[in-house]
C-alpha cells in the first residue's frame, strides 16, 4: 500500500525519534507502565505507522463495502442507508409482563425484538418441573407452550419486525411455536424474519446450557439449518455466537477464533448433509460481544469479515457474494457491568456500543447500567436504549463507512488478530477439530486460563476498574430495582396445568410419538415438532421425549 | 492440628451455566492454600449438602447469577440446619440485589459478593471468620 | 447437632451410619497423626471385609465415569460403596482442586454410597497419604467395595498396586499414538484393563495394541511384575490370571456391568489362590513401612531444635555439605539430645 522506500523512510525516522526524542522524555517522565497491553493482553506498541502495514495490500484486504474481502463493512452504503437495528435483549415473568415491555421498547423506538427466556424453558423444562424450583422468569420471560407464545407476541406486526430469540438447547421447539403462532394469525411462514441463536457448540465451549450430547445436538441444528433453506427464506437459522466465549472470560482473539471455528463447523456439517452451500450460507448470522477495548473490539470486527469471507470463498466454494458476508449483532459486554456505583456501567455501555458501530454492527443490544444487580428496570433499559440513538444521531460517527479504516493501528491489530485466529484453527484442526476439542476441554481451559489471568490482573491492580479496584467508594449509588408481579408463578403454572386439560390429549400423545420416530430415523425433526407444538404438547414433553432419545451430556470440571 | 487443611465446596446450585466466577475462585482458592471440592453446574440443594457432608468442608461457596438465590438458599440453610450443619461457614457470590443481602444474612449466609469482588477479598473473609492468621498458602510457605 | 471431637464417639455415631460422623473420621486421619493411630486402632478389628479396587488411567479416560458407571453396577448388586477420588495437590500453595465429583452426580442420595475427595498432600504415587486410613475407616463402615480413583497424571501410578485388590487400568483412543497404560508404566499392575470409550474412532486400534502388548509378554504380566519392583523374588501364582481387555462406554453404562463382573472373578481368583494372601502381605508391609516412616522421621524431629533443618538446609544450598552428610549429622544430633518439646 505504501511506497517501499517510503516506508524505510519512514522507519528510520521512528528509530531516530525512539532514540532521542523519546529518550529524552522518558528520562524526565517514565511511562506508567513497562508494556502496554489490551484488555485481553495483546501488547502494543507506543506508535504505530505505515512500517506496521507496510504488507498490506488496499485492494486484497481491504477492498470497498459490500464487496470482497468486506473488511471496511458488509453494505455498500452502509449506516447512510439504513441504521443499524435497535434490538433490545428483554424477557422477564411471565408472557404478560414480557409482551408489555416489548410494546414500550417498541413505543420508545426500538426497532427489533429479542427475546430472553428463563432457564427451565433455556434447559427445556416447563414452569412446573422440579429442576425449575425457583427459576421461573428470573432470567427470562418462561415459556412452556403455545398457549404462552400467543400471548407473548400478542399484537407484535410479526409481518413486519425481526425477532431474535436467544434460545439454543430447545431452539427447534421454541422456532416452532413461534412459526405457529404466526400462522395461526395467518402470517405465512415465508414471510417471517428474525434469528433464533441456535448456536450449541458454544454452549459446550462456554454457556453451558446443553443438554444433549454433541452428535444429536449438531443434528438438531442441521436439521433447523436445512429447514430455514427450504421453508423460512427471510430466517437466520443460527447466530453463530461469540458472546458467550467472552463473557466466559475469553480474550478477544479467543472469541473471533472459536466463534469462527464454530462457524466453519456448522457449514461442514450442513455440507455434509449434503445442502447447496448457498442455498443456506446468506442466512447465517453471528453475534459478538462489544468489550471495553475500543480498538481490539473494532479490529476484531474487521478481521471476523476478513476471515469469514476468505474461508467461505476459497476453502468452501460458496459462489454467492451473500455467502461470503458476515453479518452481526453486537451486545455491550454484561461481563464488564459493575455492581459498584452502577451509574458508571451508562458511560462503559455508550464507549462499547460506539465501538460496535465504528467495527461495522447491523444489530446492536446496549446493556442497562442496573445489570450486575437484577434484571433491568424500565428506566435503565430506556437510558440504554436512548445511548444507541444519540450514537446514531447526534455523533456523526454514521456518515462515513469504516472512519477508522486506514488508521495504523487499526490496521495493524486486525492483521495481528486476523493470524493469531489462524494460529488457533491449526491448534483445533490439530486436536481434530472443533467437537473432538470440545471433548478434550480445549476451549473450556483455554478460556479459564484467560478469566483467571483477568481477575489476577484486577486483583493485582495492574488492570484498574473504576468504582472496584480504584476510586471506590463505600455508599452505595441508590438505583431503583425491577419489581416482577408476585402472582406471576401462580399464574404461569395455573395456565399451563390449563392447557394440558383443555387440549386434545390423544392428538398430543400421537404428535410426540411422530417426535420419537423422527429422532430415531434421522429425517428432520422440524416438521414433527411443528405438529406437536400446534397440538399445545409443551416445551418440557417434547424436549422430553428427545432427552430420552439422545441422552443428556455432562463435562468434567476444566480449569 | 498441624497438618489440618481448610476444606472448601465451590458449588453452582440451580440452572444456570455460568460457572467462570466460581472456577476463578476455586482456582484462586487453591492458589491460596484451601483444598476446593468443585462440584459443578446445575446441583441441586440436596446434592450440595450431601457433597458437603461427605467432603467435611469448613466452608461452603455457592454461585447463583440468575437470581433463583431467594429460593435455592434458603432451602440449602435448612437441610444444613437439619443435618447439624450449621456450624458450616456459608458464602453467596453472584448477581445478588442489596435488598437480599440482609434476607441472606438473616438466614445464616456469612458473606455476599457482588460482580467485581476482588478474589482476595473473598480469601482473606475466609480467613477472618476461621480465625486463620494468614491464608493456608503462607502458613504452609513458612512451616 | 454438632459434630463432637472425641474420636470414640466419633466412632459410635459413624458405626449407627452417620454420614458426618463418617467424614469428619476421614478428615480426623488426613489431618493429624496421633488421633489418626487412635482411629485406626479402634477400627482395625472391623476390618478386612471390602474389596478394594483401583481405578488409575491416563486423564481424559473417563475415570471418574467408569467409577460412576461401576458403583451404580455395584448398588444394583446390592452392594455398598465406598468411592475415593485423588488429585493433586498443588507444590506451590498447597491447596488443590478436587473436581472428580462432577461426573459422579448419578449417585447423589444415595445412603449405600460414600464419597469422598482426597488431596495427595505431598505423596508422589498417585494416591493421597491416608488413602490406607481411609480405606480402612470406609471398610469397618462397611462399605463392601470400595473404589479408589488415582490421580491418573505423570510415571508414579504403581502405589495403587499395593493399596488396591484388584487394579483396572483405564485406557480410550484419541489421546496419542501409545498405549497411554506404556507411558505411565502401569501395564504391568493392570488385573483388567478397560478401553472406555469405545464408540470412539480408534478404539479397535487401542484395543488391538493392548492385545499385542500383552501377547508380547504375557509371562511378566501373569506373573505380576510389579511385586518384582516391590519384593526381590516373584514367587510363582498357582494359577495364572490373564487380566482380561474389556470394551465400556461408560458415560452410558455400556459393557461396565462385565467389568464388575471381572472384578468379582478376580476377587475370587485372590480368595482361592496364595495370590489374595500374598497380596495382603504386600499390602501391610507397605503399610508399615509408612507408618515406621512417619513415625521415625517424627521421633527424630522432635529431638532437634525446630530451627536445626533450615540450618542445615541453608548449609546444602550453599553448597558447603552434601545431602547424605547433612541427614547424617542431623540424626546424630538427634541420637544425642534428649527430646526437647
Amino acid at each position: 500500500m505504501y511506497d517501499k522506500e517510503e516506508v524505510t523512510r519512514v522507519r528510520e525516522a521512528k528509530e531516530r525519534w525512539e532514540e532521542t526524542t523519546v529518550q529524552q522524555a522518558l528520562a524526565r517522565f517514565p511511562e506508567r507502565y513497562e508494556t502496554f497491553t489490551t484488555v485481553s493482553g495483546q501488547p502494543i506498541r507506543r506508535l504505530y505507522t505505515p512500517d506496521d502495514v507496510a504488507d498490506m495490500d488496499y485492494l486484497r484486504d481491504l477492498g470497498m463495502p459490500g464487496e470482497y474481502p468486506f473488511t471496511r463493512g458488509p453494505y455498500p452504503t452502509m449506516y447512510r442507508g439504513r441504521l443499524w437495528t435497535m434490538r433490545m435483549f428483554a424477557g422477564f415473568g411471565t408472557a404478560e409482563e414480557t409482551n408489555r415491555r416489548f410494546k414500550y421498547l417498541l413505543a420508545e423506538g426500538e426497532t427489533g425484538l429479542s427475546i430472553a427466556f428463563d432457564l427451565p424453558t433455556l434447559y427445556g423444562y416447563d414452569t412446573d418441573a422440579p429442576e425449575a424450583e425457583g427459576e421461573f422468569g428470573k432470567c427470562g420471560v418462561a415459556v412452556s407452550s403455545l398457549r404462552d407464545m400467543e400471548i407473548l407476541l400478542d399484537g407484535i406486526p410479526l409481518d413486519k419486525i425481526t425477532t431474535s430469540m436467544t434460545i439454543n438447547s430447545p431452539a427447534a421447539v421454541i422456532w416452532a411455536m413461534y412459526i405457529i403462532a404466526a400462522e395461526k394469525r395467518g402470517i405465512p411462514r415465508r414471510q417471517l424474519g428474525g434469528t433464533i441463536q441456535n448456536d450449541i457448540l458454544k454452549e459446550y465451549i462456554a454457556q453451558k446450557e446443553y443438554i444433549f450430547p454433541p452428535e444429536p445436538s449438531m443434528r438438531l441444528v442441521v436439521d433447523t439449518i436445512e429447514f430455514a433453506a427450504n421453508e423460512m427464506p427471510r430466517w437466520h437459522p443460527i447466530s453463530i455466537s461469540g458472546y458467550h466465549i467472552r463473557e466466559a472470560g475469553s480474550t478477544a482473539v479467543q472469541e473471533l477464533a472459536f466463534t469462527l471455528a464454530d462457524g466453519f463447523t456448522y457449514v461442514e456439517a450442513a455440507l455434509e448433509r449434503g445442502l447447496d452451500i448457498d442455498s443456506f450460507a446468506p442466512r447465517l448470522s453471528f453475534f459478538f460481544n462489544v468489550h471495553n477495548d475500543f480498538f481490539e473490539e473494532i479490529a476484531k470486527f474487521r478481521a471476523a469479515r476478513r476471515i469469514w469471507a476468505r474461508e467461505m470463498r476459497e476453502k468452501y466454494g460458496a459462489k454467492n457474494p451473500r455467502s461470503w458476508t458476515l453479518r452481526f449483532h453486537a451486545q455491550t459486554a454484561g461481563c464488564t457491568l459493575t455492581a459498584q456505583q452502577p451509574e458508571n456501567n451508562v458511560v462503559r455501555v455508550a464507549i462499547q456500543a460506539l465501538a460496535a458501530v465504528l467495527g461495522g454492527a447491523q444489530s446492536l443490544h446496549t446493556n442497562s447500567m442496573d445489570e450486575a444487580l437484577a434484571l433491568p428496570s424500565e428506566l435503565a433499559v430506556r437510558i440504554a436504549l436512548r445511548t444507541q440513538q444519540i450514537i446514531a444521531h447526534e455523533t456523526g460517527v454514521t456518515n462515513t463507512i469504516d472512519p477508522l479504516g486506514g488508521s495504523f493501528y487499526v490496521e495493524s491489530l486486525t492483521n495481528t488478530m486476523e493470524s493469531q485466529a489462524y494460529d488457533y484453527f491449526r491448534k483445533i484442526d490439530a486436536l481434530g477439530g472443533v467437537i473432538p476439542a470440545i471433548e478434550k476441554g480445549f476451549f473450556q481451559q483455554e478460556i479459564a486460563e484467560a478469566a483467571f489471568q483477568y481477575q489476577m490482573e484486577v486483583d493485582a491492580k495492574r488492570r484498574i476498574i473504576v468504582g472496584v479496584n480504584e476510586y471506590v467508594e463505600d455508599t452505595p449509588m441508590e438505583i431503583p430495582l425491577l419489581e416482577m408481579d408476585p402472582q406471576g408463578y401462580e399464574r404461569q403454572v395455573a395456565r399451563l396445568r390449563e392447557v394440558r386439560r383443555t387440549r386434545d390429549n390423544r392428538e398430543v400423545l400421537k404428535a410426540l410419538r411422530e417426535v420419537r420416530r423422527a429422532a430415531r430415523n434421522g429425517t428432520n425433526l422440524m416438521y414433527p415438532i411443528l405438529d406437536a407444538v400446534a397440538a399445545y404438547a409443551t416445551l418440557g414433553e417434547i424436549m422430553g421425549v428427545l432427552r430420552e432419545e439422545f441422552g443428556e451430556w455432562e463435562e468434567p470440571a476444566w480449569f | 492440628m498441624a497438618n489440618r487443611k481448610i476444606r472448601v465446596l465451590v458449588a453452582k446450585p440451580g440452572l444456570d451455566g455460568h460457572d467462570r466466577g466460581a472456577k476463578v475462585v476455586a482456582r484462586a482458592l487453591r492458589d491460596a492454600g484451601f483444598e476446593v471440592i468443585y462440584t459443578g453446574i446445575r446441583q441441586t440443594p440436596e446434592a450440595i449438602v450431601e457433597a458437603a457432608a461427605q467432603e467435611d468442608v469448613d466452608v461452603i461457596g455457592l454461585s447463583i447469577l440468575s437470581g433463583a438465590h431467594m429460593a435455592l438458599v434458603p432451602k440449602i440453610m435448612r437441610l444444613l440446619k437439619e443435618r447439624g450443619m450449621d456450624d458450616v461457614l456459608v458464602l453467596v457470590g453472584g448477581i445478588i440485589p442489596d435488598e437480599d443481602v440482609p434476607k441472606l444474612k438473616a438466614l445464616g449466609v456469612k458473606g455476599v459478593f457482588g460482580p467485581g469482588t476482588l478474589t482476595q477479598d473473598i480469601i482473606d473473609f475466609i480467613c477472618r471468620e476461621l480465625g486463620l492468621e494468614t491464608m493456608p498458602a503462607m502458613a504452609a510457605a513458612q512451616s | 447437632m454438632h459434630l463432637p471431637d472425641a474420636v470414640d464417639t466419633l466412632i459410635s455415631l459413624a458405626r449407627e451410619g452417620d454420614m458426618r460422623a463418617l467424614a469428619r473420621l476421614i478428615s480426623v486421619v488426613e489431618n493429624d497423626g496421633t488421633q489418626a493411630r487412635q482411629v485406626v486402632e479402634r477400627l482395625f478389628p472391623h476390618t478386612g471385609r471390602a474389596h478394594i479396587v483401583g481405578i488409575t488411567g491416563a486423564p481424559g479416560t473417563g475415570k471418574s465415569t467408569l467409577v460412576n458407571a461401576m458403583a451404580r453396577v455395584y448398588r444394583q448388586r446390592g452392594h455398598r460403596v465406598g468411592i475415593i477420588a485423588i488429585d493433586p495437590t498443588s507444590p506451590f500453595s498447597g491447596g488443590a482442586l478436587l473436581g472428580d465429583r462432577v461426573r459422579m452426580r448419578d449417585l447423589v442420595g444415595d445412603p449405600g454410597v460414600f464419597i469422598r475427595s482426597m488431596a495427595t498432600r505431598g505423596s508422589l504415587g498417585g494416591l493421597a497419604h491416608a488413602t490406607d486410613d481411609v480405606v480402612l475407616i470406609l471398610d469397618a463402615m462397611g462399605y463392601e467395595r470400595i473404589l479408589i480413583e488415582t490421580v491418573g497424571v505423570g510415571q508414579a501410578e504403581v502405589d495403587i498396586a499395593a493399596s488396591a485388590h484388584t487394579v483396572i487400568v483405564v485406557e480410550a483412543p484419541g489421546l496419542g499414538d501409545d498405549v497411554q497404560a506404556i507411558k505411565a508404566g502401569v501395564l504391568e499392575i493392570a488385573d483388567i484393563f478397560v478401553v472406555n470409550k469405545a464408540d470412539r474412532e480408534g478404539a479397535d486400534r487401542t484395543f488391538l495394541a493392548l492385545q499385542t502388548m500383552l501377547g508380547l509378554g504375557p509371562r511378566r504380566v501373569q506373573h505380576h511384575g510389579r511385586t518384582m519392583t516391590v519384593h526381590e523374588e516373584a514367587p510363582a501364582p498357582d494359577r495364572a490370571w490373564t487380566p482380561p481387555i474389556l470394551k465400556t462406554v461408560a458415560t452410558r453404562g455400556e459393557g461396565v456391568d462385565a467389568v464388575v463382573d471381572a472384578v468379582e472373578q478376580h476377587r475370587e481368583h485372590l480368595r482361592t489362590t496364595h495370590e489374595g494372601q500374598r497380596r495382603e502381605e504386600i499390602r501391610i508391609r507397605r503399610e508399615l513401612y509408612r507408618i515406621l516412616q512417619d513415625a521415625l522421621l517424627s521421633r527424630l524431629m522432635e529431638r532437634l531444635p525446630p530451627s536445626s533443618l533450615d540450618e542445615v538446609i541453608q548449609q546444602v544450598t550453599s553448597r558447603s555439605v552434601d545431602p547424605y552428610t547433612a541427614a547424617q549429622q542431623l540424626i546424630a544430633r538427634a541420637e544425642t539430645q534428649p527430646v526437647t518439646r
